[in-house]
């Protein structure tokens, strides 16, 4: 049994949580056109910007409805009104994605009554795609943000089809965690394609984050999925679920659509893999291709290469739900042993990690936990370098902010062969650390001279 | 709340800022404050501009009140640099959940002090207030007036909750909380007569420290920098100098010219950018020390030193000349706001474009400034395709900008060089002068530009995307000009008021309609330039310009 506890303290030391109007903003981002929009103060909206311009090195499109304080205390109409109008008029976007945040919730606003309204008295805004999801910073994590924001876009765009029997069952829903990154989803994307499947990712970040020249000039989001393509998800003969922070939107598509889901907690490693390749042959009803039965082939070996650097390492890890059991579990079956797991939120899958006790708490518990345990390999965000620093672990960055190295949307740990790179990659950071800082010398052995008997003749002993 | 609201007229009643003086008694209450514009502005808060001038306090814990977007969101990103103590790097907030938001987050707040003094005992605590517990009331005040007794440490609280104003404001309600918990609470071991503090300097990139070696070499003392690399003690004894340099930026101004005013300690604006403002900056330093009883000596060492350094600068400079020959460089700047910058760029070879900058001459210092700020503006409400076009019109062949025209030049294929506050080199002083003519070299021969360029063998060039959009907007021009209906139209809808969204065409009709002849009178009529206030100067020419039109065309 895993026991799951929540850190007592009243001060968070180095935070490991983002908030959670952050994580639906980045859910928006992944559709064609949009503009998110935080309902808040200015500066909630610029802390997101400059997180998200430093992890993908991407211009980001994120607005505000800049809510003053007098604003605040009055409530929010106006500034909402006029943030959606200007937003239509000089970006002329697809859609607009409105996130709250603490100052609006604390308020009270009644968001959906003001898009209401805000539609009435602008006959020109009546049918244009507005999305609205509540995301209190205090509550909750970005995960969470992210999960409800995906939950919401089905609720409002997706269509009830008017015929089951039009369903196409080439087509499949695909709904990624916030765990995913661009690089994951392209690697998802030729999986589903080699089976002659036709993927539809909601959210579709590898089209609008992933780092390619874009085609033109917009100030929204480039690339991601068109509002016409999430709205017939209906006609879809399955939807697969990425990380159980979608099983809430999973179950909204289905309740609407009744297209069946399935849901995978996992997507690296080699069971994983095989349970989702077998998914695959059987929807679409053709064989595993032999490009996969070559790549399960090279994982296994990868496995076998790796498994010297990382059995037996003690793994000291800090991420949200899903990233966490993902990648500790990977590990865990290749003899790593997982002594402390830190997270942001409660989710179900914390009670399937292989360890004693998952702590949601900050870095300062990893960091402390890491030392007391004697964890010797630490896996969290960027922020995680400090406390590296001073463990003099080695240190693999993984998940959201990741601004001090170049790279972080390409990322890959899904399918078999983003499962062998990734262990190739922390497999090599292990040896070279090895090489680096445990080379042995003629001390690395000695025994004190305590121990020594003392041999020497004609000399009083101490 | 009625005391922060008094702290932050009283801020905006600064008299030492220039803009304020020429303000009316109404306009000066408004403040600095430009009226933020939903869906158009994405600057950041008080608390932002507060942490930002604070942080690089190095040995103090930074803790901050709020639910986690405001910490959890954005700590240790900033390129402040430190000598010795890491505390200033560590995030510590209160995390607040919803029952402190429904019972008060006042006791969590206490507790949270608690820790960090148990856990990590550091000379003091500042508190940063954010929005949430200001609108629930938690008074951090009186608990930091609490705790700060209970553990005989100082607590600072910091009020600046983020929705009170952008992020300038909270510099300055930063410097505030200084002066009323901090300054001159403590006296230092001994105290010299060249004892000199930076105001306004937060040390990004390490660049105080280009610098300090010359002050160094001339036994000037910094006392106290407010706030880069600084220490709590060294911040709290730091009314004992004898003048004070505030560096460029009004961010602190309140802090330099209070303490004048409480310790007598006179104070000069200057910058370390740029060659000839580093040489203007030490020259007065010297001279304030020698007016305040330094030995005369000084001036002369200075002069010394100046000269030398100088040299030196313009021999490493001299041999990009011939590389820099005909290579143009848009500067769209608003972190190193500098004429001198702009000066020795020139000096080095480079031409200047975009800022409307012929060879520049002492005079022409305040309207570059004036210009180059401007450009910020307007390139910060342009769509991408526009900015394409601009860089494509200027022609240039590097941009120093900050911000996010970065992807917009680099996808364009442009080299681009940052100069804005997350910069990862340090350009202060002459040695920085010499890096920054380094990186522009760097950045401008680097072989990739003719990689990146390169079409993809399959690609048709006059397909490309980039020349697609030029394509595009030149028809769109076209269009415009054979169709004088559309083009007086878009001619119209021109913004000259970035921050009201007012267009040309309101503007007109209002001189027209209500024969407008002062800035004011439009402002009061549209309220074009009521934000803040850089379009004024384009306010008047459509004055200008309509009352130099004969009348008879204007009444048409
Ligand atoms: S605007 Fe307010 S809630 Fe938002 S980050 Fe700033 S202080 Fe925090």
């Amino acid at each position: 049994m895993v026991a799951i506890t929540t850190s007592k303290k009243a001060c968070a030391v180095n935070p490991l949580k983002m908030s959670q109007p952050i994580g639906g903003a980045l859910a928006f981002m992944g559709l064609r056109g949009a503009m998110p929009l935080l309902h808040g103060s200015q500066g909630c909206t610029s802390f997101g910007l400059v997180l998200f311009v430093r992890h993908f090195k991407e211009a980001i499109p994120l607005q505000t409805t800049a809510m003053s304080e007098v604003a605040t205390v009055l409530g929010g109409f106006e500034n909402v009104e006029q943030a959606i109008l200007n937003i239509h008029k000089r970006t002329k976007p697809e859609i607009i994605g409105i996130c709250s945040t603490g100052v609006t919730e604390t308020k009270g606003d009644d968001v959906e009554g003001y898009i209401k309204l805000v539609r009435q008295k602008h006959p020109e805004l009546e049918n244009f795609p507005i999305v609205y999801v509540s995301t209190p910073d205090f509550k909750d994590a970005f995960q969470d943000g992210w999960g409800k924001t995906v939950a919401r876009m089905i609720e409002v765009l997706v269509e009830v089809p008017a015929h089951l029997a039009r369903r196409d069952p080439q087509r499949v829903n695909v709904l990624p965690g916030c765990h995913m990154t661009p690089g994951d989803l392209d690697e998802l994307r030729t999986m589903i394609e080699d089976f002659g499947l036709k993927p539809s990712f909601l959210p579709d970040l590898a089209g609008s984050l992933d780092g390619h020249i874009p085609d033109e000039f917009t100030p929204t989001t480039i690339g991601g999925i068109g509002v016409e393509e999430v709205a017939s998800m209906g006609q879809a003969g399955w939807t697969i679920a990425i990380g159980e922070q979608m099983r809430r939107a999973a179950e909204a598509l289905q309740a609407k659509t009744s297209v069946p889901y399935r849901l995978f907690n996992r997507l690296c490693g080699l069971g994983p893999n095989d349970a989702f390749i077998m998914f695959l042959a059987e929807i679409s009803g053709r064989p595993v291709p032999v490009k996969y039965r070559r790549q399960r082939g090279q994982l296994v070996d990868a496995m076998l290469d790796g498994h010297f650097h990382i059995g037996g390492r003690k793994l000291a890890i800090g991420a949200e739900p899903d990233l966490l059991f993902d990648v500790s579990s990977m590990l865990q079956e290749m003899g790593a042993q997982i002594v402390v797991a830190i997270t942001t939120t409660q989710s179900p899958v914390l009670g399937l990690v292989v360890t004693d006790d998952v702590l949601i708490g900050d870095l300062e518990d990893l960091e402390m936990l890491a030392k007391e345990r004697g964890g010797d390999l630490l896996i969290t965000h960027s922020h995680g370098r400090q406390a590296a620093e001073r463990l003099q672990i080695p240190f693999f960055r993984m998940g959201l902010p990741m601004f001090d190295r170049l790279g972080a949307g390409h990322l890959v740990s899904v399918g078999y062969r983003g499962t062998r790179d990734l262990i190739f990659s922390i497999s090599n950071l292990l040896i070279a650390d090895a090489e680096e800082h445990h080379k042995p010398t003629p001390d690395t052995w000695r025994i004190t001279n305590a121990e020594l008997p003392d041999t020497r003749i004609g000399v009083e002993a101490a | 709340m009625s005391s922060l609201s008094a702290t932050i007229q009283n801020v905006f009643n600064e008299p030492g800022c220039g803009k304020n003086a020429n303000k009316s008694e109404a306009e000066r209450k408004k403040g600095c404050t430009k009226q933020l514009q939903p869906g158009g502005a994405a600057g950041g808060c008080a608390f932002d501009g507060a942490k930002i001038a604070l942080q690089p306090i190095t040995d103090v814990a930074h803790l901050v009140h709020g639910p986690i977007a405001c910490e959890g969101n954005s700590w240790d990103n900033r390129g402040a640099a430190s000598s010795s103590s890491n505390i200033w790097r560590t995030g510590f907030t209160t995390d607040i959940n919803e029952t402190d938001i429904v019972f008060g987050g006042e006791k969590r707040l206490y507790k949270a002090i608690k820790e960090i003094i148990d856990k990590y005992d550091p000379p003091a605590v500042f508190v940063y207030q954010t929005c949430v517990p200001a609108m629930t009331g938690d008074d951090i005040n009186a608990v930091c007036k609490a705790a700060s007794k209970k553990f005989g440490k100082p607590v600072i609280p910091v009020n600046a909750p983020g929705f009170v104003g952008p992020k300038n404001l909270g510099n300055k309600l930063a410097g505030e909380a200084l002066l009323d918990y901090v300054i001159g609470t403590e006296e230092p071991d001994y105290t010299t007569p060249y004892d000199l503090n930076i105001i306004g300097e937060y040390n990004l990139s390490g660049e105080l420290w280009q610098i300090k070696p010359l002050f160094d070499e001339l036994g000037i003392r910094i006392l106290s920098t407010i706030s880069g690399d600084g220490k709590y003690r060294e911040v709290a004894y730091s009314h004992r100098a004898r003048a004070a340099m505030m560096v460029c930026s009004k961010a602190m101004i309140n802090v330099a010219r209070k303490m004048e005013e409480r310790y007598g300690i006179p104070f000069f604006e200057g910058s370390f950018y740029g060659i000839e403002d580093s040489s203007d900056s030490l020259r007065e330093i010297a001279r304030m020390l020698v007016d305040r009883g330094a030995p005369d000596d000084l001036i002369g060492r200075t002069d010394v030193v100046i000269a030398r350094e100088e040299a030196k600068a313009w021999a490493a400079i001299e041999p990009y000349k011939p590389r820099f020959k005909g290579k143009k460089v848009l500067l769209i700047t608003g972190g190193v706001k500098s004429w001198s910058v702009v000066a020795a760029l020139q000096e080095a070879g480079l031409e200047l474009v975009g800022t409307s900058v012929k060879k520049s001459t002492k005079e022409d210092k305040e309207r570059i400034k004036e210009l180059m700020g401007q450009d910020v503006h307007m390139i910060e409400d342009m769509t991408p395709r526009e900015m394409y076009k601009m860089l494509k019109d200027a022609q240039a062949d590097i941009m120093l900008s900050g911000g996010r025209s970065q992807f917009i030049a680099l996808k364009a294929g442009m080299p681009w060089l940052d100069i804005n506050q997350e910069r990862h080199h340090a350009y202060m002083g002459y040695v920085g002068m010499v890096a920054l003519v380094r990186q522009i070299d760097k950045a401008l021969y680097n072989p990739v530009w003719e990689q990146v360029r390169k079409p993809a063998p399959w690609d048709d060039p006059a397909e490309n995307w980039q020349n697609k959009a030029i394509a595009q907007m030149d028809i769109e021009a076209a269009e415009l000009a054979a169709d004088p209906v559309r083009a007086e139209a878009a001619r119209r809808a021109r913004n000259i008021c970035n921050c009201k969204v007012v267009d040309l065409g309101t503007i007109e009709d209002a001189i027209h309609d209500h024969g407008l002849t002062t800035v004011q009178g439009v402002k009061d009529h549209t309220s074009a330039s009521g934000g803040c206030g850089t379009c004024s100067e384009r306010v008047q020419g459509v004055l200008d310009a309509m009352l130099a039109m004969p009348a008879a065309l204007a009444a048409e």
